[in-house]
């Protein structure tokens, strides 16, 4: 088992930063890991030992190095060295400033960094207002080289500040053309040039305002400061003046009280209108709580509104460091829950769409589903929908391309469907590296919900101000939990995909190029059959819409079967051979012919005893879940909408009811001590007619002469239903019913849940999925032999002889080890060394977190690997199997972790960063290290780009001597 | 009457007939046709034992040389003490108390005969264990007594190479006043938990441990070491020991009065749930609703749970997939392959209320 790449949004990340050199990124966390990133494909990570937050991030100037500052002030030098072939992300020294003895630890509390251009040294403001000097890369303290705040405080006039003018360093920033003159800004305001080589203040700058941030001019003519009340100010450098005035000092939200600017740029640009661009300094009282950045270049100005807390953010010049001019053509903005980037260059400064650091948590994820080697038609077709969803995008390519991704293309095409709260399903190329957004699929289109399309915080007219612009997708806040997506299955083949819901609601749709207005039509379920004397006290039905409605192109529902009682459905499975779709409920099943748009039976599997359940002890979890969901409701409510809602008698029934029952939870954990009830499962157990499984076969149901097609259900309870059914052929299928008759109802003694239901042929191999096998990917299912049935519950693996269904082999795990089956799939593993042998294990994961392969179809454990913690309840949740022996889970609720039990495939980045050579000019150096960014995608998506760098490639292939006489000493090698 | 009445008929030796005919022409012969009592023998050491079913009764029958002895007794005056071993001895004295029956000196606590017992409980593999740790199973099967008791993490001490040693371990920490780990009296709380089912529980964590409780409770064999040693079994040989291997036949005795030992436990019956699970098969047709009769009433439970009228409406056809011998009657009920299954369930009027809540597994 490797645990090959993260994907998604890093979990509370806490720093930033980038190098413009080596074009590349840098994320730090709250729990000590360090990323970086370049070009798609090109992804680093690294782990700080002390699991502290990442404070500040800055890379060497011009080197393959970084330094990492954490909040137990210790600092950490890493850097990227080739190794095998690619360049590895390691960890070189550690470092912690020191004070004399019994001085407080304030005075050595660093509060900026100051990598030098001359990259031997480190400046670190501290806290005392002191400035320590660290050699790189031994991270020694060179003493004779700090500068006291002393010593600073003797050379300005002492009638301009008193000794507190010293406290705590809040910038430190190189003169951009002189690296002998730093400027260093004091928090109370003073900011004072100082010259290294003489070790003196050349000029002093009194600000009255508390000092944010510093930035210089491109030319170091000026310099300006950010403040703490909202304010900037520009400060003109001369040879004349030692103690100049501010040119300008504006508050540009002002006049009322505005929030801190903590970070601004000024950059120039050819047609002399600068752009200016701050973070922060929106007015107190009515924007106070915005996170915004204002971009403002001439008349033009927006406050880009981000929908998180903003971490830091960078510019991206186009222009090499050596130009005139610095030409912002992107600004990386990094919030808390998201990244977003701004292309500067193209009218509207629309956003840039990102390859990576997708927020895969933008509305909750629900669940998720996993298709292997998609059809190219379909994975064309769903990138040619996805790409009209994406107009609003920049078409700019992505700016950070620093190091060559030399991974090989992913084997095939795969797509990760994941199912969101807000009623969406997302489909991410999830072949390689990179987990890339291909399309959005909404259902919430079809329902009539109380969120009003108009209640859009974007909406703002023309004069208003400040000029705000809601940027970033995360919005986790669900106008109506009901949407939710609870189960999603595609079948590759025909397109047809369906998708089930929280409130009952299963969507079967299919793949439509266009868009298109069109009634979606509606069948009930009712699982219950007017049982008498049952009430539902849950949720209501989603409301839909009457009339017809207008669809985006992609995928567009055609009917939508509801379940009565509208409860969560818990399995669902399609055969698009057959036009069928089968759902389940914790009521019952029923399957739905979607072709005749007819109901083809419903199951209720409800156990006459279930009446307690139906209130036991897991609507009291839930419901502590569902209160906390509310409670973020009523934030958002109050946050965003002025409007009444009607809070229903109901709804405070239930919250009452929840209070009470998190009050007895709370009290239960209080009281007893951590131990556990023995005690055997027995038929009055609660929920035992949820439906955890459902599964289509053809396959020897009644005799062992005929097969047909069949439908299997398995409950918690440990029952398995078996339907045979009769599907009319081809020519008659819209004339004839589809039929379903009850075969064989198999209940497990130990009455444990079934979690997987599955069918091997003839040859032990499992039955092809529908369509497989006219698409010539399969063979066909050996229907000679006798057919075996696998039933997998969460304690034990059994299988059966078909069609007597008389037990065979079983494999019992929670008796002997004590845990039980989480998830299960049928994994289809290559080998490595062979292209032709291959088998169908199972893939199995425990409620321990470890992962066991158990070969089919002796049911005998081949090997286990610890793979998630077992405290990591969610983690296990959403994990997924692939088929070919790879999986994801999430570490975080933004991250997707995949690892790959298969030899064979394995997705990992692998990729170069180039160390240039650097020549004794600091501002010139070779650049064929950062534009070599070739990219391999295989979405296409990036395609003229990948022309584009395919050529710089070749380019700095040739022209660069190392790698010519590489190729020429294995030519040489060779002969 | 009871005092004295004696009657003399004859049986076929070989073809004695059923229990149940031999009983009511016991009754008819003393004129007693609606009394219950209870029937013994005495066989040929002169033990007087019972005859209540099929095979004692004809083990009876085979056993008389040639005259079979036949106490007849009322059901509720039988001293039970009296069956069984060493009533050779006192079997006069036993005639002289079914005489004399109003002079028993104390009332017996009514039990009633081996013939309705279950066994619940066991202590096994005495003779492999040590003698600190107890080996218990408990027959859950049958029983409607829930398992009761709860298990806790704590610490217990070991002996290893390096001295003492604290490690964790599992425990009993609470039993269910009523449930069957209570009323077996073989296990108590604190009571530290080895192993469960062969499988040591040492390295496990608590979940784990009750998991594989849980699926083994049909047939649960915990072994423990138990707070309290002084109940321990004394072994006559020393041998045992460390070695965990002892000879001793008698080691059986022991000091706990309600439980039986069993000894050279089998391993096949620990796989009691090696029962199979129950195929219920549909027809191809739908069927007329045949008689239920003469399925167990265990199998019946655990195919239908409470509901008679559920199990009535459908028709089924019962068979065991295991290849047990299929009862010859084919329980053909239920399952009229009607999806519709309002006819199947019955749920009482305001029974079932359901809030509705979303559980996402």
């Amino acid at each position: 088992l490797s645990q090959t790449v993260e994907h998604g949004f890093p979990h509370q990340p806490s720093a930033l930063g980038y190098s413009p050199f080596l074009r590349l990124m840098a994320i730090g966390t709250r729990s000590g890991a360090i990323k970086l990133y370049g070009a798609p494909g090109v992804e680093f990570m690294g782990l700080h030992e002390e699991n502290n937050t990442v404070m500040q991030i800055h890379f060497i100037p011009d080197q393959c190095q970084l330094v990492t500052l954490l909040d137990d002030n210790s600092l950490h030098l890493w850097s990227l060295k080739q190794h095998g072939g690619a360049s590895e992300l390691r960890e070189e020294h550690r470092f912690t400033l020191k004070g004399p003895p019994g001085s407080p630890p304030s005075a050595t509390q660093i509060t900026a960094v100051l990598p030098h251009s001359s990259r031997e040294v480190l400046y670190l403001g501290t806290e005392s207002g002191n400035i320590f000097v660290v050699e790189v890369p031994s991270l020694r303290v060179l003493e004779e080289r700090s500068i006291p705040s002393e010593a600073v405080l003797q050379q300005v006039p002492e009638d301009n500040c008193n000794r507190r003018a010293c406290e705590l360093v809040e910038a430190l920033r190189e003169h951009p053309k002189n690296p002998d003159q730093i400027l260093i800004g004091y928090s109370r305001g003073l900011i004072v040039l100082w010259d290294l080589q003489n070790n003196k203040v050349t000029h002093h700058f009194l600000g009255s305002q508390q000092l944010e941030n510093l930035y210089w001019q491109r030319d170091g003519s000026k310099f300006i400061s950010c403040h703490y009340d909202g304010s900037y100010t520009q400060w003109p450098v001369s040879s004349d003046n030692r103690q100049p005035e501010p040119l300008e000092n504006t508050v540009p939200y002002g006049p009322f009280p505005c929030k801190a600017i903590s970070k601004i740029y000024w950059q120039t640009t050819k047609n002399g209108l600068p752009y200016i661009i701050f973070q922060g300094g929106m007015p107190r009282a009515s924007y106070g709580d915005r996170h915004s950045i204002s971009v403002i270049h001439g008349s033009q100005q927006t406050a880009f509104d981000f929908t998180s807390r903003v971490i830091d953010f960078f510019l991206i010049f186009s222009s090499g460091p050596a130009a005139e001019f610095d030409d912002p053509s992107a600004m990386v903005v990094l919030a808390e829950e998201e990244l977003v980037v701004i292309d500067l260059k193209t009218a509207g400064w629309p956003a840039v769409h990102p390859p990576y650091l997708a927020s895969l948590h933008c509305s909750a994820i629900t669940c998720s589903h996993h298709v292997s080697n998609i059809p190219l038609k379909l994975w064309e077709r769903i990138i040619s929908a996805g790409s009209k969803q994406n107009i609003h995008y920049s078409s700019m390519p992505w700016p950070i391309d620093g190091g060559t991704n030399i991974a090989p293309d992913p084997p095939q095409r795969d797509l990760l469907l994941t199912g969101h709260e807000d009623g969406t399903v997302r489909f991410w190329d999830a072949s390689g590296v990179c987990l890339h957004l291909l399309y959005k699929l909404s259902t919430v289109r079809v329902f009539l919900t109380d969120a009003d399309p108009n209640d859009n915080m974007n909406t703002l007219g023309e004069d208003e101000w400040p000029p705000l612009r809601k940027v970033g997708t995360f919005d986790p806040y669900s106008d109506d939990p009901r949407l939710g997506i609870q189960k999603i299955y595609l079948c590759k083949y025909s397109g047809y995909l369906a998708v089930a819901g929280t409130a009952g609601q299963v969507l079967v749709m299919e793949l439509n190029d266009e868009d298109a207005e069109h009634v979606v039509d509606h069948a009930e379920a009712d699982l219950l059959q007017d049982q008498e004397g049952y009430r539902w006290k849950g949720h209501e039905k989603l409301k839909t819409r009457d009339g017809p409605v207008r669809f985006e192109a992609g995928f567009q529902p055609f009917v939508l079967v509801q379940c009565q009682p509208p409860a969560v459905v818990t399995s669902l499975a399609l055969h698009s051979e057959w036009k069928l779709v089968a759902f389940g409920t914790s009521h019952g099943f029923g399957l739905f012919d979607h072709q005749q748009k007819r109901l083809v039976f419903v199951k209720c599997t409800l156990h006459p005893s279930d009446q307690l359940a139906l209130e036991g002890p897991l609507s009291r979890v839930k419901s502590l879940k569902k209160s906390l969901r509310q409670s973020f409701r009523r934030i958002r409510r109050s946050r965003v909408s002025s409007r009444k809602r009607r809070g229903g008698g109901n709804a405070s029934e239930v919250q009452e009811a929840n209070a009470k029952f998190d009050q007895d939870a709370l009290q239960e954990m209080e009281l007893a001590p951590v131990q556990r009830k023995i005690e055997a499962r027995s038929a009055e157990d609660s929920f035992t007619g949820f439906v955890r499984t459902l599964y289509f076969a053809d396959t020897f149901l009644r005799d062992s002469s005929r097969h047909c097609p069949s439908l299997w259900a398995g409950t918690n309870g440990g029952t398995v239903y078996a339907f045979c059914l009769r599907v009319p052929p081809a020519e008659r299928r819209m004339d004839e019913p589809v039929r379903a008759e009850q075969a064989k109802e198999i209940q497990l003694m130990h009455r444990a849940p079934v979690v997987g239901i599955l069918v091997l042929d003839g040859r032990s191999t499992p039955l092809p999925e529908p369509l497989e096998v006219a698409h010539d990917l399969s063979k066909s299912p050996d229907m000679q032999g006798s057919h075996q049935l696998l039933v997998v519950s969460e304690e034990q693996f059994k299988v059966f002889t078909l069609p007597k269904v008389s037990s065979k082999l079983k494999l019992k795990l929670t008796a002997l080890e004590g845990c039980r089956v989480r998830k299960v799939t049928v994994a289809n593993f290559g080998s490595c060394k062979t292209d032709d042998y291959s088998e169908n294990d199972l893939a199995v994961l425990t409620n321990l977190g470890d992962i066991q392969i158990i070969s089919l179809p002796f049911l005998k454990l081949q090997i286990r690997y610890p793979c998630i913690r077992k405290e990591d309840v969610s983690g296990i949740a959403s994990c997924v199997f692939t088929k070919y022996g790879q999986g994801f889970y999430l570490i975080s609720p933004s991250e997707f972790e995949r690892f790959s039990l298969s030899t064979k495939w394995l997705v990992e980045p692998r990729c170069i960063v180039d160390v240039p050579e650097v020549t004794s000019n600091n501002h010139v150096h070779n650049k064929s290290g950062v534009e070599n960014a070739a990219r391999k995608s295989s979405s296409g998506d990036y395609g003229e780009d990948e022309r584009k760098s395919g050529r710089l490639m070749e380019h700095a292939l040739l022209n660069d001597e190392k790698v010519l006489k590489e190729i020429q000493s294995t030519l040489e090698g060779g002969r | 009457q009871f005092g004295a009445e004696f009657r003399r008929f004859s049986l076929d030796r070989y073809k004695p007939g059923k229990f149940e005919d031999f009983y009511k022409l016991i009754l008819h012969i003393h004129h007693i046709a609606n009394l219950e009592v209870m029937i013994g023998y005495a066989d040929v050491h002169g033990d007087l034992l019972p005859i209540n079913n099929d095979d004692n009764f004809f083990k009876a029958v085979s056993s008389a040389h040639p005259l079979l002895r036949v106490f007849i007794q009322r059901q509720d005056e039988v001293d039970y003490s009296n069956f069984g071993t060493n009533t050779l001895s006192r079997k006069k004295k036993a005639l002289v108390t079914l005489r004399n029956d109003n002079l028993r000196r104390r009332p017996h606590i009514n039990i009633s005969m081996p013939h309705d017992f279950r066994p619940v409980s066991s202590i096994i593999d005495v003779d492999i264990l040590p003698e600190t740790h107890r080996r218990v199973r408990l027959y859950r099967h049958g029983c409607e007594k829930p398992l009761g008791f709860y298990i806790r993490d704590g610490t217990s001490v070991r002996v290893t190479p390096h001295g003492l040693e604290k490690v964790p371990g599992i425990f009993i920490s609470r039993m269910v006043p009523g449930g069957l780990a209570e009323s077996t009296g073989l296990l108590a709380v604190n009571d530290e938990v080895l192993e469960v089912n062969g499988i040591e529980v040492a390295g496990k964590t608590l979940d784990q441990v009750t998991d594989m409780m849980i699926a083994n409770s049909h047939n649960l064999i915990i072994t423990v070491k138990p707070a309290n040693q002084r109940n321990n079994i004394i072994r006559s040989s020393r041998m045992s020991g460390s070695s965990g291997q002892s000879t001793d036949s008698t080691a059986s005795h022991h000091s706990l009065p309600t439980s039986h030992v069993l000894q050279n436990f089998h391993p096949d019956e620990m796989e009691s749930d090696e029962e199979a699970d129950i195929v219920i098969e549909g027809g191809l047709e739908p069927q007329h609703i045949p008689k239920l009769h003469s399925l167990t009433s265990s199998s019946l439970s655990r195919i239908n749970g409470s509901s008679l009228s559920h199990r009535l409406q459908r028709d089924l056809v019962l068979n065991n997939s295991s290849g047990r011998e299929s009862n010859g009657n084919i329980h053909k009920l239920l399952s009229s392959l009607k999806t519709d299954p309002r006819h199947s369930l019955v749920i009482p009027r305001g029974g079932i209320e359901e809030d509705g809540t979303v559980i996402t597994l």
